[in-house]
């Protein structure tokens, strides 16, 4: 019964406190890709939770035998099949969608979230909570992304998941949509305001800063 | 047997190696077929959509039935011979890959800049072209593939035309990257739904079809041959009206749909 509180940390905490893009700036490649439409952003974030929970399972299952000399490539193998296990699964049964995230789902390989959990957690840990950590880890990056895909989808399109919310000027209706919600830094701009609110509220994830600017020599100090 | 020990490191690479390669070429193959009936399927969809062929209810398969693929050899204007078609090896023309084919050397043809408006650089010698029959087997509609580039990107798509291979059925793309919101409205349909009706060719033969800025004048004589430019978007508007004359003058279809006019399918 002692692991209940730390099941829940390892699942759950990823969401708001220990956020793979809010925290620890992992993985804003993607979010910035796949998130102008939340049918891909979906696929994407069920993608990514499954290789990263799975991955972080069967590394942790064999990390008592993994030589320390090639770990980083024994992990990099079977991430790289679970990713193209997927994909071609992808293909196979969701090939609209899978055509819409094009190399995306291969890049899932050098996703840092995935390689991150497992070379952070999964080596360190039993396989049961490294999966649920990777879960966790997924989950995190879910809401991230979903929160992204929701905004610039709506704004950007004036749609949901492809279906009209907003009538579009173009199609007749009142909204003028907001072009630049659809292209890549306006997820950037958006991750910047999630950051600066959760940082907000949560003031234990504000870093100590370890540089500081210094003012303006004044004229009169250089004689 | 320590961890670390040079053996132990080859014999985990080796295991996991093997255990990895089965895995992923299991899924591989398994799933190849599926895979390629989605790819002609979806390749299928595309030409239905874009000679607006496609109506709910009605699934790809069913309707694709009535479409007839052909070669035709683009700069002599006429359907491929048996002996070119042996030469290219081609046996399904379902599967023939016209973008392949335009970039490989000997069944290409190199375009020289003058007359490459739509800024390909070089097309198949042989494109696939649909013929849609009606049900007393007489040419409904022809969709025939055009492409040229844009803004940012190279649009794919089809144009159709109806049996007086004069008046367009439709157009659409079904691969591009112009900018979400401005040029990537060529995907709109609303837009699109300017295209059937418009004609392509004038009386003295050339080509009048193009897109017009600011919007078309329909009590013009002219209304008949251009379609609304897309607003924001003059460059992709542009590389649409290129590519479109591009393919139905004559060093695109031009010389095809002008014999075929004569002869008939």
């Amino acid at each position: 019964m002692s692991d209940a509180p730390k099941t829940k940390t390892i699942l759950l905490g990823p969401i708001f406190n220990d956020n793979p893009i809010g925290l620890q700036i992992l993985g804003i490649c993607s979010a910035l890709a796949v998130t102008t439409n939340l049918n891909t952003t979906l696929t994407m974030c069920l993608a990514l939770t499954l290789v990263t929970a799975f991955s972080s399972f069967f590394i942790s299952s064999i990390r008592k035998h993994i030589p320390t000399s090639i770990r980083i490539i024994v992990q990099m193998i079977i991430i790289a099949s679970l990713v193209i296990v997927v994909d071609q699964a992808l293909k196979a049964y969701a090939y609209g969608i899978s055509k819409d995230l094009s190399v995306f789902v291969g890049l899932i390989i050098t996703n840092c979230i995935v390689m991150g959990r497992a070379e952070a957690f999964a080596m360190k840990n039993p396989p049961v909570l490294s999966f649920l950590d990777g879960i966790g880890n997924g989950l995190g990056y879910s809401a991230m992304l979903l929160t992204l895909g929701v905004i610039r989808e709506l704004s950007g399109s004036g749609k949901l998941f492809g279906i009209e919310i907003i009538p579009l000027v173009s199609d007749g209706g009142w909204y003028v949509p907001c072009g630049i919600m659809l292209l890549p830094p306006s997820a950037f701009f958006l991750i910047g305001l999630i950051i600066w609110g959760l940082r907000t509220v949560k003031t234990d994830q504000v870093e100590a800063i370890d540089f500081k600017i210094t003012s303006h020599t004044k004229v009169k100090d250089a004689f | 047997m320590s961890n670390d020990s040079v053996s132990k490191t080859i014999i985990v690479a080796t295991l996991l190696c093997l255990v990895c390669s089965v895995i992923v070429s299991v899924a591989a193959v398994s799933l190849k077929p599926i895979q390629k009936q989605n790819k002609l399927l979806d390749k299928q969809k595309n030409i239905l959509a874009a000679a607006g062929l496609l109506s709910p209810g009605v699934s790809v398969k069913d309707a694709f039935e009535k479409v007839e693929v052909k070669l035709v050899n683009v700069s002599e204007g006429r359907f491929a011979t048996e002996s070119e078609l042996a030469d290219l090896g081609v046996t399904d023309l379902s599967l023939y890959n016209q973008r392949r084919a335009a970039k490989t050397s000997g069944i290409n043809v190199k375009l020289p800049s003058d007359i490459d408006t739509a800024s390909i650089h070089s097309r198949a010698k042989y494109a696939a072209v649909y013929l849609y029959r009606d049900s007393n087997g007489g040419l409904d509609k022809i969709i025939l593939p055009i492409h040229g580039y844009g803004l940012w990107s190279t649009l794919y798509g089809f144009i159709a035309l109806e049996n007086d291979l004069n008046t367009v059925a439709g157009l659409g793309f079904y691969e591009h990257a112009e900018t979400p919101g401005l040029g990537g409205e060529v995907d709109n349909p609303r837009w699109k739904a300017q295209w059937p009706g418009k004609q392509v060719y004038k009386e003295d033969n050339s080509v009048g079809l193009r897109l017009k800025k600011g919007g078309v004048d329909a009590s013009k004589p002219q209304a008949i041959y251009q379609v609304d430019a897309l607003a924001g978007a003059s460059l992709t508007s542009r590389g649409v009206t290129n590519l479109v004359q591009f393919w139905m003058g004559n060093d695109g279809f031009g010389l095809f749909l002008n014999n075929i006019r004569g002869e008939g399918v």
